[in-house]
């Protein structure tokens, strides 16, 4: 039977972790994804764990542990947040690469400089081309199912490609929710084993990992790469499905709200989902035609699924929470552009939110919706603009 | 009728680790070195697992789709062979605990040369060892970064021309640091560390052993002629290390427990010209401009040398 | 020994193509160990050592020394030399510790046409 726990985010991501119990964890503190290790160290003090906890001496080595630990055929996790994962960024391409099914859930966080430590999707969005794929949760329940989805989807054959988990900081770290955690064995029983293809510690098979791919080879491991985390689509989906049927809770790629028949339509991922969800609700009382898509796998990009739900929109307000330098839009929003391209001829603009921990709150969605019906009416709306930001 | 088999014999009987094909320079020190090391494992009845840092031995051993290695091998990056050998090292500890593997055969050795030991990847060694995971760690040490064309590393020595520490003109000296001595680090970590040589093999063997045998990390730190970076003659490669530890510029000692002791006394320690002469990479010095940096290698090598000894005799 | 055509080359089909990105192992893995093997660094050589048993004490300091793996033994003893891997650095001849030296460098050229034997009387001027 599962039980309603009021607990934070990381304390969730942190009891997936204990239920999923990994043969290895390699981590290394830093906010907020901090209290996912503390209380790691703490389940194995008390006995409620058996992981093997490397206490490493930066994330580098972290994530350089996971990949020698994932290679020698174990499963294997880490979370980290920031500049983190910015130093984790080379390794990430290796651990992909070597199609290491390495399971990282990470807590968004601005990257510096100057220096914050809040919610903020520049770290996730910089390494989102490193071949892992990456699920945008809402709330600590999604966290703390997708953990466990991530290992499953992680391990699929087809697949067999790191996945990162994602949740806000403090947004969804730091607050305390009430949640569903699932029985111990219930978890165990849906993860099952992991049986490696290849593995460092088989000294009877020796095989070698990492070698290096000179220009007439490496082109084909890439593609051949790619149809990995390209086959994590329908994994995620069917893995999903089937956490429902067990567990009664399951998400899909994209979560559609009210926007079957919406005209007016935001676009968004993580935290950010309540917020225009009480905003939309707002907007379909006052009689606006008021919807959301949430893209909940980021990568791989679910193409069909956003062209389906947005295909009927009048106009298309996409929240982005980071600022792709010097690129026409943000990341979510070039995304979804791409995929409307030949498809909708209607304005698809880009919100920039919630940079450093800033608030965005319900009144500023509704202004979003608000301009997304001058928008439709063929007003003229900035391409891009930054809500909740001093001019 | 079989001839009596002699130790090398014996050491000759095991399948070779690392096998031939590779594309290391014609005399190149990497493998003579790494080919003792596993041969040495093999012979005390271990599995080795390695982790190889990104240096000239990992591109021209594992070159796809080709591989010299019969060994289970991996290759993550440059600074990170220590944190990848303390994972499968954490791996193996798990999956034993768990009754998922059964082999107490099983050790684990991380190689690296001077750029991923000394230099970008001190921080993933010192962690590990400080970790204390099971592994020896064996630092190819060619006094440069050799795979990118000879730049000097902080154990580049004083008085050495490199690509980044270049000699013209102006400048008849080189490098004008003195190297690190990162067996003392290593040793600072209250771990077996261990300063080789190819040369004195079985000097190097023993020193394998002791590390395999720790419950705990290990280091050793061998020196390896660069053929191609010090530039000279393939042949010498295994001439220069002897010259080396001859000339007491590269000291076999070894660090247990934290004392020190001297394994090699040369009885007739010879002048530093007879190892920097013939290696381009010293050419400079046997000029006029060059003399004053000769005798100050000299009295760098004797006052490392006599402290080593000191050190040795008053018992720590 | 050739080392040619008796192996499938590593990458390549059996008609000697290279394998497209469908049909390659995932993670850039080479699952066949120690193929290098079937590589030819023969090709290198400017000069060869040649060996002489008959004065060779068997002492296997060229073997302990050679970075190629291009001495060939037989249960442990010193056999002979594997042309198809030894890039002729000569440190083999360096390490031979007999008098004269069991193992001596002949010009590639020169040995190129002569067999086994040939080489044998020619590097040690043997009658």
């Amino acid at each position: 039977m599962s039980k309603r726990v009021a607990l934070s985010g990381n304390e969730a991501a942190a009891h997936a972790i204990r239920q999923i119990n990994p043969d290895v964890i390699a981590a290394f503190p830093i906010t907020p994804s901090t209290p996912i290790p503390m209380n790691v160290s703490q389940f194995i003090a008390d006995g409620k764990m058996t992981t093997e906890f490397v206490t490493v001496e930066s994330e580098h080595s972290a994530i350089s542990a996971c990949v020698g630990a994932s290679a020698s055929g174990g499963r294997v996790m880490t979370a980290t947040s920031a500049n983190g994962l910015a130093l984790m960024f080379e390794i990430l391409y290796i651990a992909s690469g070597m199609r290491l099914p390495i399971v990282a859930p990470v807590v968004a966080r601005a990257l510096s400089g100057p220096l914050n430590i809040h919610g903020d999707f520049s770290d996730v969005y910089g390494v989102r081309e490193s071949g892992w794929v990456e699920l945008f949760c809402q709330d600590s329940q999604e966290f703390y199912d997708t953990i466990i989805q991530g290992v499953r989807i992680a391990e699929t054959e087809s697949v067999l490609t790191p996945v990162m988990p994602i949740a806000d900081g403090f947004d969804i770290s730091h607050t305390v929710e009430n949640w569903y955690m699932e029985d111990d064995e219930a978890v165990k029983e849906f993860i099952g084993e992991y049986h490696p293809k290849f593995s460092l510690l088989d000294t009877k098979h020796p095989v070698t990992f990492g070698a290096w791919a000179p220009p007439d080879w490496y082109y084909e491991n890439r593609r051949n790469q790619l149809e990995g985390l390209l086959s994590a689509y329908e994994a995620t989906k069917k893995i999903d499905q089937e956490f429902g049927e067990k567990f009664g809770r399951s998400y899909g790629v994209i979560e559609k709200y009210r926007s079957d028949d919406a005209e007016l339509i935001v676009v968004g991922m993580g935290a950010v989902s309540g917020t225009i969800k009480d905003a939309v609700d707002q907007m379909r009382e006052n009689g606006v035609s008021a919807g959301f898509v949430r893209v909940k796998l980021f990568r791989p990009f679910p193409y069909k699924d956003v062209i389906d739900a947005l295909k009927g929109a009048k106009a298309i307000g996409v929240f982005d929470r980071c600022i792709s330098a010097g690129a026409q839009t943000a990341a979510l929003c070039t995304d979804v552009r791409s995929a409307m391209y030949g498809n909708s001829t209607v304005p698809i603009i880009n919100y920039t939110y919630g940079l450093g921990g800033r608030d965005t709150t319900v009144e500023h969605v509704k202004e979003v919706i608000e301009q997304l019906k001058d928008a439709a009416e063929g007003k003229t709306v900035s391409p891009v603009n930054y809500i909740n930001l001093r001019a | 009728m079989a001839k009596k088999l002699s130790f090398l014999n014996k050491l000759a009987l095991n399948k070779e680790s690392l096998e031939g094909g590779h594309r290391l320079c014609p005399g190149c020190g990497h493998s003579i070195i790494i080919r003792m090391v596993l041969n040495t494992a093999l012979q005390e009845g271990y599995q080795p697992v390695m982790s190889n840092a990104t240096g000239c031995l990992e591109v021209c051993t594992g070159l796809y789709p080709y591989s010299s290695w019969n060994i289970p091998w991996i290759h993550n990056a440059f600074e990170n062979a220590a944190a990848t050998i303390s994972g499968a090292e954490a791996m193996y500890r798990s999956l034993s605990r768990r009754g998922k593997l059964d082999n107490d055969k099983i050790v684990f050795i991380a190689f690296g040369s001077d750029g991923g030991t000394y230099d970008i990847g001190l921080q993933a060694l010192s962690g590990a060892a400080e970790r204390g995971h099971r592994f020896l760690y064996v630092c190819d040490d060619n006094e440069a970064y050799q795979n990118t064309g000879n730049q000097r590393s902080s154990a580049t020595p004083y008085g050495t021309r490199t690509t980044t520490s270049a000699v013209g003109a102006i400048d008849p000296i080189g490098k004008k640091q003195k190297r690190k001595e990162i067996v003392e680090i290593m040793g600072a970590h209250g771990i077996y560390a261990a300063q080789a040589s190819p040369s004195h093999w079985m000097d190097l063997i023993k020193k394998v052993k002791k590390g395999l045998k720790q419950n705990g990390p290990a280091y050793l730190n061998v020196i390896q002629p660069c053929t191609t970076g010090w530039g000279y003659d393939p042949k010498d490669t295994i001439n220069y290390a002897k010259l080396a530890v001859e000339t007491c510029i590269w000291p076999l000692y070894e660090i247990e427990n934290r004392r020190s002791k001297v394994n090699v006394k040369p009885k007739n320690k010879l002048p530093v010209e007879a190892y920097l002469k013939g290696q381009k990479r010293y050419a400079h010095l046997f000029t006029p401009q060059g003399k004053e940096t000769l005798e100050r290698i000299q009295k760098l090598t004797d006052e490392r040398w006599e402290f080593l000894l000191e050190r040795e005799k008053a018992g720590f | 020994m050739s080392g040619k055509n008796d192996f499938i080359i590593p990458g390549c089909d059996k008609n000697g193509n290279l394998l497209g990105w469908r049909s390659i192992e995932i993670g850039g893995m080479v699952t066949e160990a120690g193929n290098s093997r079937t590589y030819e660094t023969g090709s290198w050589r400017n000069e060869q050592p040649v060996w002489n048993a008959d004065t060779c004490i068997d002492c296997m300091m060229c073997w302990l020394g050679c970075p190629d793996t291009a001495i060939i033994t037989k249960e442990g003893h010193m056999a002979g030399i594997d042309y198809f891997k030894c890039k002729g650095c000569g440190i083999c001849v360096e390490q031979c510790p007999t008098d004269p030296k069991s193992l001596t460098m002949l010009p590639e050229e020169e040995a190129k046409d002569l067999s086994l034997e040939e080489k044998i009387k020619t590097a040690f001027n043997k009658e």
